[in-house]
C-alpha cells in the first residue's frame, strides 16, 4: 500500500468517523471534537489534492476559528448546552422517519454514483494549487467577489454583535398599584410611566418638582 | 495497482454531505444542528477541490471553496449570535421551543 493511499484511508476514516461522533454525540463538546476531527481529515485530503492554501485555510479558519467559537458557546451555556432529545415527542416520529428515509436514500445513492467507473486524476503542474496560483485567480478575475467577501464579513460581525448585545424582553409592562388611582392621576407624561404612585394630584406634583 | 481516483473523493464527500444532512434532521439540539451544517459545507469543500483538481488549468474549484470557507465563518458567527440569544429568550437550546410563529 502506498504512501497517498495510506493517507486517504485514514483522512477519510478521520473525516467519517468525525462526523458520526460529531451527529451522534450526548455532550455537544465531544461533538465539536468530531467536527474538528472531521476538518483535520478533510485539511489532509486537501493536501493530497494539491490544495496546500486551502488546506491551511481550512485549518486555520475552521480549526482556529469556528469550533473554537462552537467551544465557547458550549461553556457560556454550560450544562444546559446538552438537551435530552428524548424529551416531548412532538416531532420525534418525523425526525426519525426524515433521517431514516435520508439515511436510505443517501446510502443507495452513493452505491450508485461511482459503479465501475474509474476516472483517474489528470496530471498537473507542481504551481496547481500554490498560493500564487490560487492568489492569482482571486485578485485578477474574482477581485470584486473577493472584496465583497470583505463586506460580508464586516456585516456578520456587527450583526452578530448586535444579535449577542441586545436584550430579549426589554419592554417591560408597567404594572398599576392602583387603578383607580392611576385613572385619575395616571402619567400624563411618558416620563412618569415608571414614577410610583404616590397619590398626588398633579398640581402638588408640579409644585413639588417645582420646589 | 489499485489507486485512489476521484470517485472515491466524491463518495467520501457524499457521505460526509448525507451524515450532515441526519444530524440537521435528526437532532433537536440547535448546537448540534449547526455542527451538521457545517459538516455539509466542509463536505462540498472536498467535492470542488477534488473536481478542480482533475480540471487542470484553472483555479475555480479552489477559489469557490475559499469563497464557501469566508461563508461559513460568517454563518457560524451569526448563528450562534442567535443560540445565545435563543437561550436567553427560553433557557434552553432545544430547536422544538422555536415555535412562536405557529399560532
Amino acid at each position: 500500500m502506498s504512501a497517498g493511499i495510506l493517507l486517504f484511508v485514514v483522512c477519510s476514516l478521520m473525516c467519517v468517523g468525525g462526523a458520526l461522533i460529531t451527529i451522534l454525540a450526548r455532550n455537544p463538546i465531544r461533538g465539536a471534537m468530531g467536527l474538528l476531527g472531521t476538518i483535520i481529515g478533510i485539511a489532509g485530503l486537501f493536501l493530497r489534492l494539491n490544495a496546500q492554501f486551502l488546506a491551511a485555510m481550512q485549518i486555520l479558519v475552521y480549526a482556529g476559528a469556528v469550533v473554537i467559537l462552537f467551544v465557547f458557546v458550549i461553556m457560556l451555556l454550560g450544562p444546559s448546552a446538552g438537551i435530552s432529545e428524548s424529551q416531548g415527542a412532538r416531532s420525534r416520529f418525523s425526525r426519525l422517519f426524515s433521517g431514516a428515509a435520508l439515511a436510505v436514500f443517501g446510502a443507495f445513492a452513493l452505491v450508485f454514483i461511482g459503479r465501475g467507473a474509474r476516472h483517474e486524476f489528470a496530471v498537473i503542474t507542481p504551481a496547481h494549487g500554490s498560493v500564487e496560483a490560487v492568489g492569482g485567480r482571486l485578485f485578477n478575475e474574482g477581485l470584486v467577489p473577493f472584496e465583497l467577501t470583505t463586506a460580508l464579513l464586516i456585516v456578520a460581525v456587527i450583526g452578530a454583535l448586535a444579535v449577542a448585545r441586545s436584550k430579549p424582553n426589554a419592554k417591560k409592562k408597567v404594572e398599576l398599584e392602583n387603578p383607580t388611582l392611576r385613572m385619575f392621576h395616571g402619567p400624563l407624561h411618558p416620563r412618569d410611566a415608571e414614577r410610583p404612585l404616590s397619590g398626588d394630584t398633579l398640581s402638588e406634583r408640579v409644585q413639588k418638582e417645582s420646589v | 495497482m489499485l489507486d485512489v481516483v476521484i470517485e472515491n473523493y466524491v463518495l467520501l464527500a457524499g457521505v460526509i454531505f448525507t451524515i450532515g444532512c441526519i444530524g440537521f434532521l435528526v437532532r433537536r439540539n440547535i448546537l448540534v444542528q449547526l455542527m451538521s451544517i457545517e459538516l455539509m459545507l466542509n463536505s462540498v469543500n472536498l467535492a470542488l477541490v477534488a473536481f478542480n483538481r482533475q480540471h487542470t488549468g484553472d483555479m475555480n474549484g479552489q477559489a469557490f471553496a475559499f469563497f464557501i470557507i469566508a461563508v461559513a465563518a460568517a454563518e457560524v458567527a451569526v448563528g450562534l449570535a442567535i443560540v445565545l440569544q435563543f437561550y436567553r429568550l427560553r433557557g434552553t437550546v432545544n430547536s422544538d421551543e422555536a415555535a412562536s410563529l405557529r399560532h
